[in-house]
C-alpha cells in the first residue's frame, strides 16, 4: 500500500526525455529550455526530498484540507444501478482539486528561488487557485487572462484581485485560455530568470505533465486506500473528467498498474462531437502539437488550433495531457464524450439526490459514470472523482435551467 | 538551394546579409508580394516568409496581429507554397519561419519535397529543438533544405554546440530575452550570443528580434553574418493603405541595405 505521506510517489513515466510514447516532449523555444532543465531538475530532487515532501503535505493538510473524503453516494447509486464512490475534492480549499497543483508548484518555486508566479486562466478558476497559492507563499502573482473571460468572470478577476494578485487582460487571438496560455508563455521568456510559471492543468512541455501530475497524485493515492480500507478490495473502476486533465491524471496514476481497474475520462462533448463545437480532442483523434507537447488536438486540415467549446469553461481546451493521451493510445483508459446536456443532467442529479451542487467540469464524470454504471450492474464500484464544487458555475447553470428569468 | 551561397557572396562583399520578413497573406496575398517585391528590389537578400499560425507563441504583438490578417484572409499551406515559387523567380532566396504542428498536419517530408520544389532554401523553425526533429533532420536532408533552429541568451554551451551542429546554411539567434518585435535599442545580449556560437562553430549567424533602422542594421552587421528584420516592416505595413505601405517597405529596405554595408569589422 502506498504511504500517504509520499503523495509524490514514482509513476510510469515519462522517459527521460519526457515522452509517454510518442506523446509529450517538448516543442518549444529554445529561449526556455534552460528554465524547463531547471525546472525538471528541481522537480526530480523534491521527489527525494524528505524536507520537501514534508512540508507539502503540510501544506495539504493544514491549509488545503486534505485527505479528502471517499463518499459513498447511497441514493445516485440507487439511481445509477452501481455503487458510485465520490472522491470529494470539492471540499478542499478553494473548492477543487487545483489547491494541490499550485501549493506544489509554488512551493517549489519558492525554493528555487523563484519571486513571481505567472500562471493563465480560462475561467478564472486556476488564477484563483494560483493567487490563493502566492497569497500563503507570498510570492508575487501575475494572471493571463482571455478579455473575453475577463469579461464573462468579472467576479473571479475580484477574487484574484482580492487575494493581491495582478490580472492581465489577453487581447490577442480568440481572447480565451489558448490565448491566455501564449500570452503567459511570452512573458515567461523575457522574465524567466525570476519567474516561475505555474501552469494549471498536466499539459504542456516536460516536466509539466509529470510534475502537475504528481502534485496532483494524492487523489488516487488517498481514494486507493480509502477504498481499500472500506471495501478491501480495489473498485471495479475509476473515471474523471477530462479538459487539460489533471485531476483525471491525479485519480488514475494510482490505478495504472492495477489491471483490473477500469480506467475511464470524459471528455467535454459540447453540443456533440458531429457538431464541431466540442472539446472532446482524444475522441476526435487527431495528433499534434500544441503549447510545447505532442497529443490529441483539435486542429484543421492545415493544423490550426480550432476553437473548442463546451458549457463548462475548465474543460474548454483544444488539447488534452499527453499521458492522456498515451493512456488512450495503449487502451490502458479510455476517453468518451459527454455533451453539455447529458452533464447538466447529471449535475442536477447529484443536486437532488445527494444534495451535492458540483463543478459542471465534475458533472461530466458523473453523467459517463452513470452510463457506466449500466454497463457494470449492480454489483460494480465505480469510485468519481468530483474534482471541485459549483458555486462557481451556479449562474451558467442558473441560466441553463431558466432559473434567472425576469418575472 | 541552399542559402550560403547568399553567405558566402556578402562575405566576399564585406557586409552583412539582409533577411525581410513577412507573413504570407498579409495585409493581403498580392500586397504581400507586392510588398516583398519592394523588399528584393531595394536590397533584401534573403526574404523570410512566416507561415501564418493560430498560436504564436514566440512573436510580438505586431507579428502576432499580421498573422491574424493574413489567417483572416483565409491563407493556406498552398498559398505559402505558391508564394515561395513568386519570390524564388523573383530572384530571392527563400525561407519560412513555421510554427511546427502546420507542418506536422501537412506530412514533414512531403512539406519539405513541395517546398524545395517551389525552390524554397530553408526552414526556421522556433518551436522545433534538434532534441525533437529527427523527422524533420531526416526529411530535409533527403529534400537538400536547411535547417536553421534558434539558439537564446540562455542556451547552454553544450546546447549551442549541439544545435550549430544541428543545422545548415545559419544559426538564428534570438538577441533578446523575449518575443520579436521592434525595439529602440538593440540588445546587449546579442554580440555576446553571436562570439558564443563563433567559438565553437563556423556556421553563419543570423540575429533577429529588434532591428527597425539602418543604424542598427549596421551594428548588428558588424557581429552577426545576417540582419533579421520582420516587425519594423510589418508595422509599415498595418493600419494603412497598401500604396504607401508598399512604398514605406521599399524605403526602409533600401536604408537597412545601406546599414548591413556600413558595419565595421
Amino acid at each position: 500500500m502506498t504511504d500517504p505521506t509520499d503523495l509524490l510517489g514514482k509513476s510510469a513515466g515519462p522517459d527521460a526525455t519526457g515522452h509517454f510514447g510518442r506523446f509529450g516532449g517538448r516543442f518549444m523555444p529554445e529561449a526556455l529550455i534552460a528554465a524547463l532543465d531547471e525546472l525538471t531538475l528541481a522537480y526530480t530532487q523534491s521527489k527525494q526530498d524528505a524536507e520537501f515532501q514534508a512540508e507539502f503535505h503540510r501544506m495539504l493538510r493544514d491549509y488545503a484540507g486534505t485527505p479528502s473524503m471517499l463518499y459513498e453516494a447511497r441514493r445516485l447509486s440507487e439511481v445509477a444501478g452501481a455503487r458510485i464512490l465520490l472522491k470529494r475534492e470539492d471540499l478542499n480549499h478553494t473548492g477543487a482539486h487545483k489547491i494541490r497543483n499550485v501549493l506544489g508548484q509554488a512551493l517549489l518555486a519558492a525554493k528555487m528561488g523563484k519571486k513571481r508566479i505567472i500562471a493563465e486562466t480560462g475561467a478564472g478558476q486556476h488564477g484563483v487557485a494560483t493567487a490563493t497559492a502566492c497569497a500563503y507563499l507570498d510570492l508575487e502573482c501575475v494572471v493571463y487572462m482571455g478579455e473575453e473571460d475577463t469579461r464573462r468572470q468579472a467576479l473571479n478577476v475580484a477574487r484574484m484581485k482580492m487575494l493581491g494578485a495582478e490580472v492581465i487582460p489577453v487581447h490577442s487571438g480568440s481572447k480565451t485560455l489558448k490565448d491566455a496560455i501564449n500570452e503567459a508563455l511570452r512573458d515567461w521568456v523575457a522574465s524567466v530568470d525570476y519567474t516561475h510559471y505555474l501552469l494549471g492543468t498536466a499539459a504542456g512541455a516536460h516536466p509539466f505533465p509529470a510534475m502537475v501530475r504528481d502534485f496532483c497524485r494524492g487523489i488516487g493515492d488517498e481514494a486507493r486506500a480509502q477504498v481499500l480500507e472500506l471495501d478491501g478490495k480495489l473498485p471495479d473502476a475509476v473515471t474523471a473528467c477530462v479538459g487539460g486533465g489533471s485531476n483525471a491524471i491525479g485519480l488514475f496514476a494510482a490505478f495504472v498498474p492495477d489491471e483490473g481497474v477500469r480506467i475511464v475520462g470524459y471528455e467535454a462533448g459540447g453540443d456533440g462531437v458531429e457538431t464541431g463545437r466540442t472539446a472532446a480532442t482524444i475522441t476526435l483523434g487527431r495528433v499534434g502539437v500544441l503549447h510545447g507537447a505532442r497529443t490529441y488536438l483539435m486542429q484543421d486540415d492545415e493544423g490550426q488550433t480550432i476553437e473548442s467549446h463546451s458549457i463548462s469553461a475548465g474543460l474548454d481546451y483544444p488539447g488534452v495531457g499527453p499521458e492522456h493521451a498515451y493512456l488512450a493510445e495503449t487502451k490502458r483508459a479510455t476517453y468518451e464524450p459527454v455533451t453539455d446536456a447529458e452533464a447538466m443532467d447529471a449535475f442536477q442529479l447529484l443536486a437532488r439526490t445527494e444534495g451535492i451542487l458540483p463543478a459542471i467540469e465534475s458533472a461530466h464524470a458523473v453523467a459517463g459514470t452513470l452510463r457506466l454504471a449500466k454497463e457494470l450492474g449492480p454489483d460494480a464500484t465505480i469510485i468519481v472523482c468530483l474534482s471541485g464544487r459549483g458555486d462557481k458555475d451556479a449562474d451558467t447553470a442558473a441560466t441553463y435551467f431558466g432559473l434567472l428569468e425576469q418575472s | 538551394m541552399s542559402v550560403t551561397p547568399v553567405f558566402e557572396k556578402a562575405k566576399a562583399e564585406n557586409r552583412g546579409v539582409l533577411v525581410g520578413c513577412l507573413p504570407v497573406g498579409f495585409p493581403s496575398y498580392d500586397g504581400g508580394l507586392r510588398a516583398l517585391r519592394a523588399m528584393i528590389e531595394n536590397g533584401v537578400d534573403i526574404v523570410e516568409l512566416e507561415f501564418p499560425y493560430s498560436d504564436p507563441t514566440m512573436d510580438g504583438p505586431v507579428i502576432q496581429r499580421a498573422s491574424e490578417i493574413a489567417l483572416r484572409n483565409g491563407t493556406r499551406s498552398a498559398d505559402v507554397l505558391r508564394m515561395t515559387e513568386e519570390i524564388t523567380s523573383a530572384g530571392a532566396c527563400t525561407v519560412l519561419m513555421t510554427y511546427w504542428n502546420p507542418i506536422e498536419r501537412y506530412g514533414v517530408s512531403r512539406f519539405a519535397n513541395d517546398f524545395a520544389a517551389a525552390g524554397g532554401s530553408a526552414l526556421i523553425t522556433p518551436d522545433l529543438i534538434p532534441d525533437e526533429a529527427s523527422e524533420w533532420i531526416a526529411a530535409s536532408d533527403e529534400a537538400g533544405l536547411d535547417r536553421v533552429f534558434l539558439v537564446a541568451p540562455s542556451t547552454t554551451d553544450e546546447r549551442l554546440r549541439m544545435t550549430a551542429d544541428a543545422s545548415r546554411g545559419f544559426l538564428y539567434a534570438t538577441s533578446v530575452m523575449g518575443v520579436t518585435g521592434a525595439r529602440t535599442s538593440t540588445s546587449a545580449a546579442a554580440p555576446q550570443l553571436a562570439a558564443r556560437v563563433r567559438a565553437v562553430s563556423t556556421i553563419p549567424v543570423g540575429v533577429g528580434v529588434g532591428v527597425s533602422n539602418g543604424e542598427q542594421a549596421a551594428e548588428v552587421a558588424s557581429y552577426a553574418d545576417a540582419v533579421i528584420v520582420g516587425s519594423a516592416f510589418v508595422r509599415l505595413l498595418l493600419d494603412t493603405d497598401e500604396a504607401s505601405g508598399v512604398a514605406a517597405v521599399g524605403e526602409l529596405a533600401r536604408d537597412l541595405a545601406a546599414g548591413v554595408r556600413k558595419r565595421s569589422r
